[in-house]
Order: C-alpha cells, then structure tokens, then sequence
C-alpha cells in the first residue's frame, strides 16, 4: 500500500482548511442574505472529501449531493467562482443558475451536484459506462449520505455497476443522520457496507475523520478501478458538526473533538506549519469574497437561452 | 425514393441508420439482446446495445451520465408509463441539467416509448402522457403520426442535443406507410397540414390525426372543408402553423387523446386564445379524453376517447350547425 507523503498530507490539510474557512464564510454571509436560499454545509466532514478527491484527475467523474461545497472544493473548483456561484453572480461556476445545491464544474470533472438526494447516483454509473465505452482508465465517484441508501435508484445502480464490473466508486459519508432522523429509524441496516454485501461488492467502512485511513482505502480502490475493476463502495463514518441545513434548529447530541478531521490531522504537523497553511486558506477565502461581491448579477435573459442546448 | 414500411419499422431503420453513421450512438433496454442472434448486438455489438434490469431510474440515469460524456444513448421504455418509475431522472436531472450548470454540459439522449395503446390494456399502458412532459422546460416532446415521420423525427432526436421524449403510438404500430429511403431528417418544432381547409381548423397529433382526417372526409361530404394540422412535436410547439391557420378559418376544434387537464390540446387552446383570439368566430371546442383512468371494459374505453363522430360533431358545433352542448 502506498504511504501518504509529508507534500500530500500538508496538501490534504490546506484542502480541508479552505473547505472549513470557506464554509465558515458562507454561513456567515448566508446569515447577512448575501447568500440566498437552502445551504447545506459539510463542515467535520472535510476529510473525506480532501482525502477522495485529492487522488482523482480531471478527466475522473464526480458527483455529490445537496452538501456538496466541499467536494466541489477538492475537485479543483477555485472558491472565488463557487462563492459569485453561491452569491448568484454571472461570474459563477455555472453563472449564478444552479447555487448551492446545483454546483456544476466541467473542467476539473466535478460533473455535480444534486438536491436530491441520491438521484445522480445512477448519472454516476453512466460516467462510469462512458469510461468503460471509451476504453481508457477514467473513473466516476459519487458521494452520497446514508440517507441516500435506502432509495431505490442506490440499489439499482450496485446491481447493474456490479453486473456490468464498471469502474464506478460508490462513497457513503455515513454521518449517521438522513436529514434530521437518525439512521436507526430509518433501516435494521447498521452498516452501508452491509446494505451491498449480495451482490458481492469489494467494500470497506473506515473512520471518515481519520484523513489517512480515508485516503488508503479509496487509493486501494482507486487503483484497481484504474487497472479495470470495480464497483466499489467505502463507507466513511463521519459526523456532521453543524445541522442539516443554515438555519436548522434541531438539538443533536454535541460531537468531540475526535470527530473534526482538522483537528486529528493538524497534529502530524509543527503548530506552525499547520497555522500557515490556515492563514493561506483564510487569505484564499477573502479574496473569494471581495471576487463574488463584485461580480454582477446575470442578465434576466441568460435563462432563457440556456432551457435548450444548440442542435 | 421511398418504401413501405409498418410505422414500427420505420422507426426501427431510424435507430439502425444513425447507428451506422454515428459510434456515440447507444442503444440499450429491458429484453433486448437477450440472445446471442438479436439483430442490434450482431450489427453494434454488446457494448453499445445492451440489456438492463428493469431498472428505469438506473438506465435513464446511466443514460444521462453517459450523455455528459459525449454518448447518444437511446433508452427503449416500452411503455410511457414506466418512465414515471423514473420521474426524478426524467423531470430533476436530464432536462435541468445544461441550465442549471450555466450552459456547461449538453444531455443527448432519446427517450423511446410507446403510449395510448387503447385496446383493453387498461389504466396503467393506455395513457397519452405527452403533455405532461412538454411542461418541462429542456425536454423535447416528439409525437409522430405517419411512418414517414416516425422515422424522420427518431433521426432528429438521436441527432438532437437535447433530451428527446420520443412517444409512438401503439394503435400506430403496424399501420403501413411510405418512407423515404437512406438518411431521413423531419425538423423539430414544425407542424404538418395534413389536409388544406378553409372552413375550420382541427389540429390532432398521433393516432387522432387519422381520425381527425376521417372526420374530414366526412365533413367534406357536407360541404364542409376542415384544415387538419399534425404538430409532430409537442415540445417545441408550431403554433405559428395553427395561428396562420385559424387567421384563415376562424374556428378550431382541437383534438387530443390526453386527459383534458394534461393535454396538448389544452396548451394551443390558451396560446391561440391569447394570440389569435381577433380570429375566431365561434369558441375554440376540444375533443380529449375524459379526465379520468383508461377503463379496462371496452364499451367505457370507447366512450372516454375522441373518435370521428365526436369530431364531427365538434366541428358542426364551432359551425354553428349543431347546438352547443355542455
């Protein structure tokens, strides 16, 4: 197995840093209307999506769900074009038309956001087909909750990824929640990994705020997926340190220490070291910010020319 | 030069013939290439024609991601009714796509089914769903009525980059037509006078188009001479043809197989009510199904479905020849 290097493991930590700042920034400016609408934040979740995405090229597809800034983030999607896209401004990622739950970044592969939940799971397994189609080594990774597991569209894409052996990675953050209900009133299911057991899935579940433990087990997969395996399905256990959405009044139970990635991870390196790489992400962030703010609004008409794509 | 070809055929050598011309074309469904001697798989291979659970969400879905990545897939649905196993596909994520990414991906795939087969299949594979779709904004809505076109409109959407819903009729299966030989593109978004008049306009899209030109020919015997128009697509609507129309004849009976309240017959109603309102001489009367489930039992299926004699008689009403009933 390969080991995580001291360049990568630094990588990784300003990764989950600016997704953290990031974050941090919209909940505030959500808090001030500068941000509109519905956000959901992933914050102690970052580790899973810096450890994932950190291995993946461009030309791999990924898909998220509604919590979907901070894989959009390690993709590649710069903060300044997904903050304007979170403040609905022309220069957005995708022009100020999808926001939050709609993230779209063609050109480092991040193919997207949903707000349904689950429902481009079986978009991802057509990434996946293409690939195979294609004949090259690309591969499509979607992450989803563990509330998405108990759809049908879950289902039916592990059979036919399994059936068809297509290079699809299946990424559970099983923060224990699905929305506001936790998972046990939701299945007898305990463990995700369990949930694909029959159709004989190569499968894991590892601590999701353990950054290294995250970032071996998806290179194992990500390398056999490359070589022409596949599915595969890592479930990551997580917690979520803020509510399901901006704004959420629910009462959870309060997480340690040991459940924000930042703060396990930080440990590996000098205090000062790990600061400056905080200071480079919170800098990163005020640029966004200053970017998105004067960016202008769209034109009302932009709409419509985008319903149809040109024949 | 053109040949004869059942309606189902012709759209069949569609689906063949941009196979041929083009690699990125996918074609894939329940039971199909069960068997090493199907047709498509010894033409394409087993890669690009493949069989699939019964799955819809997966292969609509799978269908959309492999569009993203510059594939063309056809997905065979069989029965309009099971794409609504897959609505979430079908409505949230294909057509929404491109706009709600700013423009930056294009989703091309063809959604193939048949609809309306109103001979005792009952509630669930009879219904003429069309319209519903076409109040999604991104999809295409294609409903063909001749074979020629069958085959012509089945290139269009292949070629289309755009989510195409592709519906045929199943009472049109096997009826027979002329089709033009080799590559055969109808244009999306223009309508078809299937028959000149200047006494009444009768617009009617699939399976009603041949009644609606049945009911003319009886119209004609009285000395009334209908104008019978076939939109061909639904989504994007020519209602230039169906304004242009109504400017001449100043009366419209529009004639749909769909439940009243989700037809397409409903739609051109409010746009020439809008639009071409200082045309009409008589109000606009239509001619859909009752807004209620296809019964099995045949006498009700018969008695919730337009057919010539209701035709007739709305043309006679919007003529003033026949009382006006409720």
């Amino acid at each position: 197995m390969r080991a995580l290097g001291r360049e990568q493991a630094l990588g990784l930590l300003a990764t989950m840093w600016r997704i953290r700042l990031f974050e941090e920034q919209v909940s505030a400016l959500h808090r001030a209307a500068e941000v509109p609408g519905l956000v959901h934040l992933s914050t102690g979740q970052e580790g899973v999506a810096a450890a994932v995405c950190s291995q993946l090229r461009d030309d791999d597809a990924v898909y998220s769900g509604h919590r979907a800034h901070g894989h959009a983030i390690a993709k590649g999607a710069p903060l300044d074009r997904l903050l304007a896209e979170l403040m609905g401004r022309d220069s957005g990622l995708c022009r100020g038309l999808g926001g939050s739950m709609h993230v779209v970044d063609v050109a480092h592969g991040f193919l997207g956001a949903t707000g349904v939940v689950g429902g481009n799971i079986p978009i991802a397994l057509g990434s996946a087909l293409a690939a195979r189609l294609r004949g090259d080594d690309a591969v499509a990774v979607v992450f989803f909750g563990d509330g998405a597991v108990q759809a049908g569209h879950f289902n039916e894409t592990v059979n036919l990824a399994s059936l068809w052996a297509l290079p699809l990675i299946l990424v559970c953050e099983n923060n224990g929640f699905a929305e506001f209900t936790p998972r046990s009133a939701h299945t007898n299911v305990e463990r995700v990994s369990d949930v694909v057991a029959p159709y004989d899935v190569e499968r894991a579940t590892v601590d999701g705020n353990d950054v290294t433990a995250v970032w071996e087990a998806f290179g194992g997969y990500l390398a056999s997926a490359r070589a022409g395996g596949g599915p595969f399905l890592l479930e990551c256990l997580t917690r979520r340190l803020r509510g399901h959405y901006e704004g959420d009044a629910t009462k959870y139970e309060p997480a340690s220490a040991e459940n924000d990635p930042i703060e396990r991870f930080r440990s590996r390196f000098d205090a000062d070291e790990a600061d400056a790489v905080r200071a480079e992400a919170e800098a990163e962030v005020e640029r966004a910010v200053r970017f998105a703010r004067e960016s202008p609004f769209p034109a009302p008409g932009l709409i419509a020319e985008m319903v149809y794509a040109d024949a | 030069m053109a040949h004869e070809l059942p309606f189902i055929a012709a759209i069949d050598e569609a689906i063949r013939l941009e196979m041929e011309r083009d690699d990125t074309v996918l074609y894939f469904g329940q039971n199909m290439a069960t068997t090493e001697n199907e047709p498509y798989v010894d033409a394409f291979g087993k890669d690009r024609v493949r069989v699939t659970p019964i799955s819809e969400t997966a292969e609509i879905g799978m269908a959309i991601g492999a569009a993203l990545a510059g594939f063309r897939p056809v997905v065979e649905l069989y029965m309009a009714e099971f794409m609504l196993v897959a609505m979430d596909q079908v409505i949230n994520e294909a057509p929404r796509f491109r706009a709600m990414s700013g423009g930056q991906v294009k989703v091309p795939l063809v959604l193939k089914a048949g609809f309306g087969f109103t001979a005792g299949w009952a509630g669930q594979h009879t219904g003429t769903i069309g319209a519903l779709f076409m109040g999604v904004p991104g999809l295409k809505v294609v409903m063909p009525s001749t074979a020629a076109d069958a085959k012509g409109l089945m290139a269009t959407a292949i070629r289309d980059d755009n989510p195409v819903v592709y519906l045929h009729h199943y009472l049109l299966t096997l009826e027979h037509g002329e089709v033009p030989d080799g590559e055969y593109v109808v244009p999306f978004g223009q309508a078809a006078v299937r028959r000149e008049g200047g006494d009444v306009t009768i617009v009617a899209t699939g399976w009603t188009v041949d009644r609606a030109l049945g009911a003319a020919e009886q119209l004609a015997a009285e000395g009334i001479q209908a104008e019978v128009i076939d939109p061909r697509t639904l989504a994007p609507l020519d209602t230039q043809t169906i304004l242009e129309s109504v400017d001449k004849t100043g009366r419209l009976v529009l004639v749909d197989q769909a439940t009243r309240h989700a037809s397409v017959s409903t739609v051109i109603a409010g746009e020439v009510a809008e639009h071409g309102f200082s045309s009409l001489k008589a109000p606009i009367v239509q001619v859909t199904a009752l807004d209620a489930t296809i019964p099995y039992s045949e006498p009700l299926e018969a008695w919730v479905m337009p057919n010539e004699d209701k035709i007739v008689a709305a043309v006679q009403q919007v003529l003033g020849s026949a009382p006006v009933t409720a």
